[in-house]
């Protein structure tokens, strides 16, 4: 529905010109309309359909709480829920450390190869996430069959991939997108603050905690929680990452979700996304403070 | 401002485990599926360190069967054609919403921004098993709205549309938000200029309002694009592994069929493609500019 082009409108008639401005205001207001409903109304099928009292087909048949009942004692669901925490909240942690001292390095200094580091940043975020998979998938197999044999790693001592390694690569992603989301807001406050508080004496350290930092927080929980959610939602890397035992949620849904479909995983997705949801509101409510 | 000996360490600090990170987890394993591409395969995954051209002749060699292309070419092609038809629906839907969005008052804005920001952040699996639900053979359309009406079910899923619809449903709301940036950076008065000399709509937007809103159709288009090709995701729960795209290629070799220096080859060959396409819309964007 491109309105704009799509009709000649004459240069002087006022009558003809208010007819086009209302047809074109009904046309956008229609393409909105649609495109929110395509956005949404998937998502609330999805979500009623979790409450639908019947496992084969995805037919109303009455309200029940059975499924998400059932995901209380599914030992699958309960353990690889608590995978995905423990990787979620340490990549976050560290990626969220490593990737604020990544941006103050870029918007405070200046220093030879910034442009590169600039780039390098990008990498992560721009690369396909099937491409970063396969390549880290070949890159752990070739240095954990080289630590082992040169150690004569065997059985349970052996190196392998597993939850270690996806919190690895979590980071990697996240210190990128941390520092985007920090480096923003280094951008937006104004220097003459941290100037002033040098005229006035205070080191560089000391203007660093009293005025760059607090005035930073708010980017960089907006950068942590936007961190914590990549790192729970994040399925294609990982997949590829991960090793026998390490399962996340993400990996478990896919799992069912490649079968077939089933109330139960309407449930564990209404859950995923109110979480996400919520992470989504605390941060937008962040950034708009600033 | 001169760098000394003590700021040097701070920097060095700041940035080194950031970057090392990156270059470790991203840079390194790239270059590692360079050179795979160029090995022997090795049974059962890995490869033998011994020079061969294999995969490429593979990839774009004769294969027999095939009429004119061979099946991995074809891949490529349907994968970069899915791309581009993702691009400019998302582009044909996202336009006029942007536009709308940006017409409102504050608070609705506001909204409505939210409410596009929130795809962006929820959980891609889940949003596209949001699509299965629908579409699957006992889905809610052939359960609930075919055989309410007494009609026949119709196979939705494992088609490419279903393929097409889940990549548009993940790429619009990255092409929505640049645009919305774009425009809102727009000024006025431009427009009340225009129309005072005589312009009308369809001259103001040709001339005017879609040439200043070319930067945010261009990152637009580029993120979509990235997006759509390098999706592991929709083919693969929405096509079912019956229409298959790059994506879904490189994750067989590394899985099922184990051919390791193959499935780098078609790492290498498509992160290539992907760099010469956006080198090349830069140039133009460039060339169009001066």
């Amino acid at each position: 529905m491109q309105t704009e082009n799509s009709e000649y409108a004459p240069r002087r008639s006022r009558r003809l010109t208010s007819r086009f401005v209302r047809w074109a205001n009904r046309a956008l207001s229609l393409n909105m309309v649609l495109s929110f409903l395509f956005l949404y109304l998937p998502i609330l099928i999805l979500v009623v359909f979790s409450f639908n009292d019947s496992r084969l087909a995805a037919r109303w048949e009455g309200f029940t709480l059975d499924w998400y009942r059932s995901l209380l004692t599914s030992r699958s669901i309960l353990s690889s829920a608590k995978n995905t925490l423990i990787v979620a909240v340490t990549s976050t942690i560290i990626a969220t450390g490593l990737g604020t001292m990544t941006a103050i390095a870029m918007e405070r200094f200046r220093f030879p190869f910034r442009r590169i580091y600039d780039g390098l940043l990008y990498i992560p975020i721009v690369t396909p996430e099937i491409v970063t998979g396969v390549s880290l998938l070949a890159f752990f197999s070739l240095t954990f069959n080289a630590i082992n044999s040169a150690f004569h790693l065997t059985g349970d001592s052996a190196f392998r991939s597993g939850l270690i390694t996806i919190t690895l690569t979590h980071v990697a992603f996240n210190i990128a997108f941390v520092s985007v989301v920090v480096r923003s807001s280094l951008k937006d406050f104004r220097r003459s603050l941290e100037d002033a508080a040098q005229d006035l004496g205070a080191n560089e350290w000391v203007t660093f905690r009293r005025i760059t930092l607090p005035l930073i927080m708010p980017g960089i929980i907006a950068g942590a929680l936007l961190a914590f959610t990549l790192s729970l939602d994040n399925f294609v890397i990982t997949y590829f990452v991960t090793g026998p035992g390490a399962t996340t949620l993400p990996i478990e849904v896919f799992g069912r979700v490649r079968r077939s479909i089933s109330p139960e995983i309407n449930a564990i997705s209404t859950i995923m996304l109110i979480i996400s949801s919520i992470f989504v509101l605390a941060s937008q409510i962040l950034q708009r403070r600033k | 401002m001169t760098v000394t000996k003590r700021r040097r360490g701070v920097l060095g600090t700041l940035l080194t485990p950031g970057a090392i990170w990156i270059v470790l987890l991203y840079i390194v394993p790239s270059l590692l599926i360079v050179v795979y591409s160029f090995l022997t395969k090795k049974l059962g995954g890995g490869v033998i360190w011994e020079v061969s051209l294999d995969s490429y002749t593979k990839l774009f060699g004769y294969n027999p069967g095939a009429l004119i292309l061979n099946d991995f070419v074809i891949i490529f092609l349907r994968t970069f054609w899915w791309g581009i038809l993702t691009v400019l629906t998302c582009l044909f839907i996202g336009y006029p919403l942007a536009f709308y969005v940006t017409q409102q008052k504050p608070a609705t804005r506001n909204l409505l921004l939210l409410l596009i920001i929130i795809p962006f952040w929820t959980n891609f699996l889940v949003r596209i098993y949001a699509w299965k639900f629908l579409l699957g053979n006992n889905g809610f359309i052939n359960s609930t709205i075919l055989s309410g009406l007494g009609l026949r079910r119709i196979p939705l899923i494992n088609t490419p549309f279903a393929v097409l619809i889940g990549l548009i449903y993940g790429a619009l709301p990255f092409m929505v938000l640049p645009l919305y940036a774009s425009m809102e950076r727009f000024n006025y008065s431009f427009v009340e200029a225009a129309q005072d000399l005589g312009a009308g709509y369809f001259r103001v937007f040709t001339r005017i309002f879609f040439p200043l809103t070319i930067p945010g159709v261009a990152t637009g288009c580029i993120l979509v694009f990235i997006l759509a090709i390098g999706d592991f995701v929709v083919p693969t729960v929405l096509g079912g592994g019956k229409v298959a795209m790059v994506a879904n290629l490189l994750s067989l070799q590394f899985g099922n069929a184990f051919d390791w220096p193959f499935g780098s080859a078609i790492g290498v060959v498509f992160i290539l493609l992907l760099m010469i396409g956006i080198v090349y819309y830069i140039l133009s964007e460039i060339r169009k500019e001066a």
